[in-house]
């Protein structure tokens, strides 16, 4: 076959594996990350212009005339493997028809997130940010090879050649070859290192509508997720854990279990009791007659309730200083007019549609591979490999479609990983082992977005501006205890946790954020937008509430105070304008509300057009502005948004994970149920032209649901709902 | 041991009656684009066609199918069919793509009897479908495509 070259995993790269100190247990291991997920830091980044062209990486083009591009990060549905391939075919001037993608092996020196520093993996929505530089040298570097090798066959100057889409040409002589034909030759070209990128005048595919690369194979049964895989022998683990947080087996008797028919083996682990089965079934069955013994003395026993209510009594006393300016106590002290209100957020579940799994198999020669949907390689293959008492090169990793994250499959324990190599290890590794969680498992298992609380005082003077703003919040970190803190929390101060309200764009002449971190048994983790999905309800409904004591419109307030944010406040001035903001509402109960948030360096603003009262509440209409630089494929752009939309509305109108005495009580969609069709309101999604790098939006949609629609239920009702999910029993009728 | 119908072949299958059609297709014969979402008929990811009918695999029982004819994602043909999936592409509906295949054989089910579907129809057929990815606008407006193409 001719290729370009196949990229290899480089055991080089592998085993210096950022772990320092020994490989001990997974919770022992000190990784040097860095995060930058504030992708408008990206566009001055070094790393990302500074990246060396490494076509060998990324694309492979066959004899066939296929291109195949390398995807680097993790598919959950928000389209980058399109959107990435696109980046690189436009540079390439490839064929758009011919090209295909290839999920990459696990291989942080090749495959790194330019924005996590040494880490491979996928999240804050930098899969496009991060590559873009990267993969636009390399689409012109292959282009470029593959004209030097035409020029050096047809003896003609390389700049007397063109190409267009997936031919290369000579007009002079009137030669040409299509990209396989040439393959082989290019390969042996020299790799130009700052090869010349298009002006974004020639670009054909980039800000154009390309059809998504994997709807054929999602729409017709065939598409390979971490589920479906089925390797020779394989066998199904389903595994009891503890009811309770913290908790550890203490003892379990398997003899009915292994009359189940069906059951191969039951072994202990460290998360639980693992039934292995000749399918999924039987190893369910196989756990339900198993009987296991808890040892509770490390448990987390309190119910969300309480936990809450402790977060209230702490949030009365000072914390740790975030972020500060001018001095908050005296505004509030001098203002005309004081405001004050609270806002709770509870724990939350991903519950993708796929429950959590993941296959993993030992080599005839003591190597291991790894079949899921994963989501934090380097994080992943280390983990594993101290696991199973081997290096991370020894383990490979194999990207499959995953059936939604929203963070959950990124979690810096690897826990379902861990989980998976754990159980072969137990069982000798006699045949591959897929560990399937049930959804009850992937429900009541944590890593839930964490519950918060916000309390904010700010003072206003005569005139309705802001004299002081005084912001406590609470709640449990996700970075402390992971092997990030070293890295990522300063001074106390964990900034996925206080994003998007320490660090808030409206100029506020006297600020004071203080947080205080929690500390509770429950594992908590980012949930589609991590912070801001608790800071931007408490920002935007409090900002709301300002406007309307100072009796300025809501637009004009935000825009007043986003002097020095003009791309947040252009994003806001056209979602309003599209929205026919200002509009008498056509009938009484329907009324409009507005948000604007900055998130992973996007800016969007959303107006919710609802009806509200008599404990009932219907979005009618969503419109969003959104600004994320460049947008690589602008109907992905506008899918990612209304698919937040979607994905949000049943965190503003339902769900809620709670615990009683320690015991997670919503485990299936009865209990936590999604937003079903007949509730998802129209969604119109406008783009700013913009000529900046592109950011991300697989979260930026999320943070400005809740607040818009808050917002929209007090205009049309007077009455302020701030916790989440909104509690409607009291809306009156109007 | 049953004998089962999927897609137009008959396989012998050595299972408990009381084994969910859902497990048998997956970890049995293979057919893995039916999916598992929440095994208690609440998500409609497993959805497949018994006769003709679009019923929840993850509630029937094997032991309950008889002679039916099983159709799943991997063996829908004809109009209706292409006309669902021709939609489904054209309007790039997918996301994870995860319950699609179970979306895909309601909204089959649905245009097979009602060629001109309403807004109210499509709520009935494919409310117990759901996505988490939120494709709700674009499912509803490939419906109504797909219908477009078929009249």
């Amino acid at each position: 076959m001719l290729k370009i070259r196949q990229p290899t995993p480089s055991p080089r790269a592998s085993r210096r594996a950022f772990l320092t100190g020994s490989a001990a247990a997974a919770g022992a291991l000190v990784i040097g990350f860095r995060l930058d997920l504030r992708g408008a830091r990206a566009e001055g980044a070094p790393a990302l212009s500074a990246v060396k062209a490494n076509p060998n990486a990324f694309v492979r083009i066959a004899a066939d005339d296929t291109v195949t591009v390398m995807i680097k990060h993790l598919d959950m549905g928000q389209g980058n493997t399109t959107g990435l391939a696109t980046i690189l075919a436009d540079e390439l001037d490839a064929d758009w028809s011919k090209v295909r993608t290839e999920f990459a092996p696990a291989d942080a020196a090749l495959y790194n997130n330019l924005l996590m520093g040494p880490i491979q993996g996928t999240g804050g929505s930098t899969a496009i940010a991060n590559s873009w530089m990267q993969l636009r040298k390399a689409g012109a570097a292959a282009r470029e090879m593959l004209v030097a090798a035409a020029a050096l066959d047809w003896k003609v100057q390389a700049s007397q050649i063109t190409v267009e889409s997936g031919v290369v040409r000579h007009a002079g002589s009137g030669r040409e070859a299509r990209f396989g034909e040439l393959a082989a030759a290019a390969a042996a070209m020299p790799v130009p290192q700052e090869p010349r990128l298009k002006d974004p005048s020639q670009w054909r595919l980039i800000g154009q509508k390309a059809l998504r690369l994997d709807s054929v194979a999602k729409t017709n049964g065939s598409a390979i997720y971490s589920l479906d895989i089925r390797r020779p022998n394989q066998v199904t683990a389903v595994v009891a854990h503890p009811p309770r947080f913290g908790a550890t087996v203490k003892g379990f008797d398997d003899k009915a279990a292994r009359q189940v028919a069906g059951v191969i083996d039951v072994v202990a682990i460290p998360t639980g009791v693992a039934v292995i089965a000749r399918d999924t079934w039987a190893a369910m069955k196989g756990r339900e007659a198993l009987k296991v013994t808890w040892d509770e003395s490390l448990a987390e026993t309190r119910s969300s309730d309480v936990i809450l209510a402790e977060y209230r009594e702490t949030a009365k006393r000072p914390g740790i200083v975030a972020s500060q300016r001018g001095d908050a106590e005296a505004g509030i002290k001098g203002a005309a007019k004081v405001l004050e209100a609270e806002f709770s957020f509870p724990y939350l579940a991903h519950a993708a549609m796929e429950p959590l799994n993941a296959t993993i198999e030992r080599a005839a020669d003591g190597s291991y591979d790894i079949y899921a949907g994963l989501q934090f390689q380097t994080i992943e293959q280390a983990t594993a490999a101290a696991i199973l008492g081997t290096t991370p090169d020894k383990v490979r990793l194999h990207t499959l479609w995953a059936g939604g994250s929203f963070g959950r499959r990124a979690t810096p324990s690897a826990d379902y990983i861990a989980e998976a190599a754990a159980i072969l290890k137990a069982w000798g590794a006699k045949a591959p082992v897929h560990l399937v969680w049930t959804r009850e498992d992937d429900m009541a298992g944590g890593y839930y977005r964490p519950t918060v609380y916000h309390k904010i005082r700010a003072g206003l003077d005569a005139k309705g501006s802001v004299t002081g703003w005084q912001h406590v919040m609470v709640g449990k970190s996700i970075m402390i205890g992971s092997p990030f803190e070293a890295m990522l929390v300063k001074n106390g101060v964990d900034g996925t946790t206080v994003e998007g309200a320490s660090d808030t764009p409206y100029a506020l002449p006297a600020y004071r954020f203080e947080v205080h971190n929690a500390r509770e048994g429950v594992p908590v983790l980012w949930w589609r937008s991590v912070g801001h999905t608790h800071t931007a309800q408490a920002m935007e409904v409090f900002v709301d509430e300002l406007a309307h004591a100072a009796q300025v419109d809501p637009v004009a307030y935000r825009l007043a105070l986003l002097t020095n944010a003009p791309r947040l406040s252009a994003a806001l001035k056209l979602a309003a304008e599209k929205a026919g903001w200002g509009k008498a509402a056509p009938e009484k109960g329907r009324a409009m509300g507005v948000a604007a948030h900055e998130s992973f360096g996007s800016y969007v603003a959303m107006v919710a057009d609802v009806t509200a009262g008599s404990g009932s509440l219907k979005v009618n209409r969503i419109v969003a502005a959104v600004d994320v630089g460049i947008a690589v494929n602008p109907d992905i752009v506008r899918a990612q948004v209304e698919g937040a939309v979607g994905f949000a509305l049943s965190s503003v109108l339902r769900n809620r994970v709670t615990l009683k005495d320690g015991v997670v009580q919503e485990t299936n969609f009865d209990a936590y149920e999604p937003t079903r069709l007949t509730e998802m309101p129209v969604v119109e999604v406008h783009i700013v032209p913009s000529q900046a790098a592109p950011t991300g939006i697989g979260e930026p949609g999320v943070p400005v649901l809740a607040p818009a629609i808050s917002n929209a239920v007090f205009a049309a009702t007077g009455q302020r709902l701030r916790a989440l999910p909104l509690d409607l029993s009291g809306l009156k009728g109007v | 041991m049953f004998k089962l119908t999927v897609n137009g072949t008959t396989h012998e299958v050595d299972a408990d009656p009381d084994m969910p059609l859902l497990w048998v297709l997956r970890d049995r014969l293979d057919k893995t684009g039916t999916k598992y979402g929440c095994g208690i008929a609440q998500c409609g990811a497993c959805t497949v066609h018994l006769d003709g009918q679009p019923v929840r695999s993850c509630q029937t029982r094997i032991g309950d199918v008889g002679t039916g004819a099983i159709t799943t994602i991997e063996g829908v043909s004809g109009r209706v069919a292409e006309a669902v999936q021709g939609a489904w592409r054209k309007l790039d509906v997918v996301q994870c793509g995860y319950c699609q295949s179970g979306q895909i054989m309601s909204a089959i089910g649905l245009l097979s009897t009602n060629p001109k579907p309403s807004d109210a129809d499509i709520d009935g057929a494919l409310d117990g479908n759901i996505c988490r990815c939120g494709t709700y606008q674009r499912i509803r407006a490939a419906i109504h495509e797909a219908a477009r193409s078929l009249a």
